[in-house]
């Protein structure tokens, strides 16, 4: 029991980054229908940054917050030079691009930065908390406590907020969005600043844990990748449980089975899902696109 | 004739190599109802796309209220008064009727939109029993009324309505040009599309054909609808 209990608490952390990272995929794809695989570089850039602007001088909260500024920046850019230019290519195109940006920031990440592993102290010291048996550590709950208070966030701000409407109606129907004088490209660009931002923030709640270095994001998208489908693209609810349910599923393959098979679970879902339920466990949000 | 509200030159448009419209010329002066019939294909979805701006012209002029509009984004042209009510509705499915027609106000900053919101509720009282539901439950015709009156809460001086009337039962198309017609009396200037050649004409204080791209017949509402060609061609007699 506690070693099961054990396992849940790893899975459920490492789950709560895989569902900030969905929810990056989710928010993008709405917006624009581009499925964007350099999600993880902006996981490693908000890990990556607060590193290094700490190293250069800033305290460590004013780091990450400079962090999650820059990881947007590059967000607005990859848009803004990658994605908006290819407007009206196919998807297989676009995705091909995002690859390539991914590549691209890795290699940026490794000049700028260096080839080297970096962690951060933990925001609440590394005393652990012991709970019926097992252990959680004080940054495991922050994991977990920031990627609820995102979700909550996201929440309100997609349903509370005219932005975050203009938004949705812009998913659901762009032509609607243009003819009440939505400004579409303002939308496409807080979208993809939003889920840098949450990309970054999951990078930066999580160093503490997993070390970071310049490739760190690629293994994340992939697992985001397989959270965001197993949920079923585009579903922002089916994103997060997606992202539990993977982080859970390798937890458990990784302490039952064997952690060589940890990363292989990923992959497991992914094609589970392709062949067995393209449209996830949520299907695709129910709406006519035009 | 003073200057018109909305004068479109020699406006061409294509999709690709598809020439969609061939150089069309019209004006609707404001107050007005005017309509534009014409057959399946006949480029007129095409032409109010380019006078709202989410198509763009391959040549001539949109002149509105004396200003060159012709290059302006969509958003622009909101904000100087041009709505559309476009083809098949285009309703929010998934979010309430109440955020679809909030959402029509999105570039306003005065504070009348609570009052518009519920004239629009006093035009269609259906829409407010049903306010909170997510607009995709509605029916045809119900969500005809929303999208007019989400292009309402945008304020408009310029109505462009594209076949309103399309897919509705005889009993809802009555409803819905009345509609119209009380949106003329209040003032709007309107265009409007339709297939439904009869329905439109008889509202309309004057009328174009277009037919491939081209305006091939200009008039009174009225002299259109005892014109032998147009008799004979969408009227069905
Ligand atoms: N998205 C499109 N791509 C290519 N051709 C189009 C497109 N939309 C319309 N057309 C063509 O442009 C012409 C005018 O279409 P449209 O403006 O929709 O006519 P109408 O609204 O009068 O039925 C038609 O020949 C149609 O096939
Ligand atoms: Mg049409």
């Amino acid at each position: 029991m506690e070693t099961f209990l054990q396992f849940l608490f790893g899975g459920l952390t490492v789950g709560a980054v895989y569902a900030m990272v969905a929810l990056g995929f989710t928010i993008i794809y709405n917006a624009s229908d581009v499925i964007n695989f350099a999600q993880g570089e902006f996981v490693m850039l908000g890990g990556m940054c607060t590193v290094f602007f700490s190293l250069w001088g800033l305290p460590l909260p004013l780091a990450a917050v400079a962090a999650v500024i820059a990881a947007s920046l590059v967000g607005v850019a990859l848009n803004k030079l990658a994605i908006e230019p290819a407007r009206g290519a196919n998807v297989v195109t676009l995705i091909i691009i995002t690859i390539g940006a991914s590549i691209f920031l890795r290699g940026l990440a490794q000049v700028v930065f260096d080839k080297q592993f970096h962690r951060l102290p933990s925001f609440s010291g590394d005393q652990p908390i012991d709970v019926l048996g097992a252990t959680l550590t004080p940054q495991s709950l922050w994991v977990m406590g920031g990627a609820a208070v995102i979700v909550v966030v996201l929440w309100y701000f997609f349903t509370r907020t005219t932005f975050g409407k203009s938004i949705l109606a812009t998913s659901h129907n762009r032509l609607a969005a243009r003819l009440v004088g939505i400004n579409v490209e303002v939308v496409l660009l807080a979208s993809f600043a939003l889920s840098a931002a949450i990309g970054a923030l999951a990078g930066i709640l999580v160093t503490p844990i997993t070390l970071t270095s310049f490739d760190a994001g690629t293994m994340l998208a992939l697992k985001g990748f397989a959270a965001a489908i197993l949920g079923g693209m585009g579903n922002p609810l089916g994103a997060v449980v997606g992202g539990l349910l993977v982080g859970i599923a390798e937890a458990m393959g990784a302490g039952y089975l064997s952690s060589e098979y940890k990363d292989a679970v990923a992959f497991l879902i992914i094609l589970c899902v392709l062949f067995v339920m393209p449209s996830g466990l949520f299907g695709r949000r129910g709406t006519e696109r035009v | 004739m003073p200057e018109p509200m909305l004068k479109v030159e020699a406006l061409t448009s294509h999709y690709g190599r598809i020439q969609a419209l061939k150089g069309v010329d019209l004006q609707v002066a404001e107050g007005e109802l005017v309509a534009l019939v014409g057959g399946n294909g006949a480029g007129k979805t095409t032409l109010l796309r380019t006078l709202s701006g989410v198509q763009p012209a391959s040549g001539g002029r949109v002149i509105f209220e004396g200003e060159d509009i012709t290059r302006l984004k969509p958003h622009a042209r909101v904000q100087r008064g041009i709505a559309q009510v476009p083809e098949g509705r285009q309703v929010w499915g998934p979010l309430s009727v109440e955020d679809n027609l909030r959402l029509g106000a999105v570039l306003r900053r005065d504070r009348q939109v609570a009052a518009d919101l519920e004239r629009v509720y006093g035009m269609f009282p259906i829409l407010k029993e049903r306010r909170r539901q997510p607009a995709g439950t509605l029916s045809g015709g119900q969500q005809q009324m929303l999208a007019m009156g989400r292009a309402l809460l945008t304020k408009p001086r310029l109505m462009l309505l594209d076949e309103p009337s399309m897919g509705l039962a005889p009993l809802l198309v009555e409803q819905i040009l009345a509609a119209v017609v009380d949106l003329k009396r209040q003032g709007t200037t309107v265009f409007l599309v339709e297939q439904n050649a009869f329905a439109a004409l008889r509202i309309a204080d004057r009328g174009y054909v277009l037919e491939t791209g081209n305006v091939v017949l200009s008039d009174t509402g009225r002299a259109l609808l005892a014109n032998e060609r147009v008799k004979e061609a969408y009227l069905g007699v």
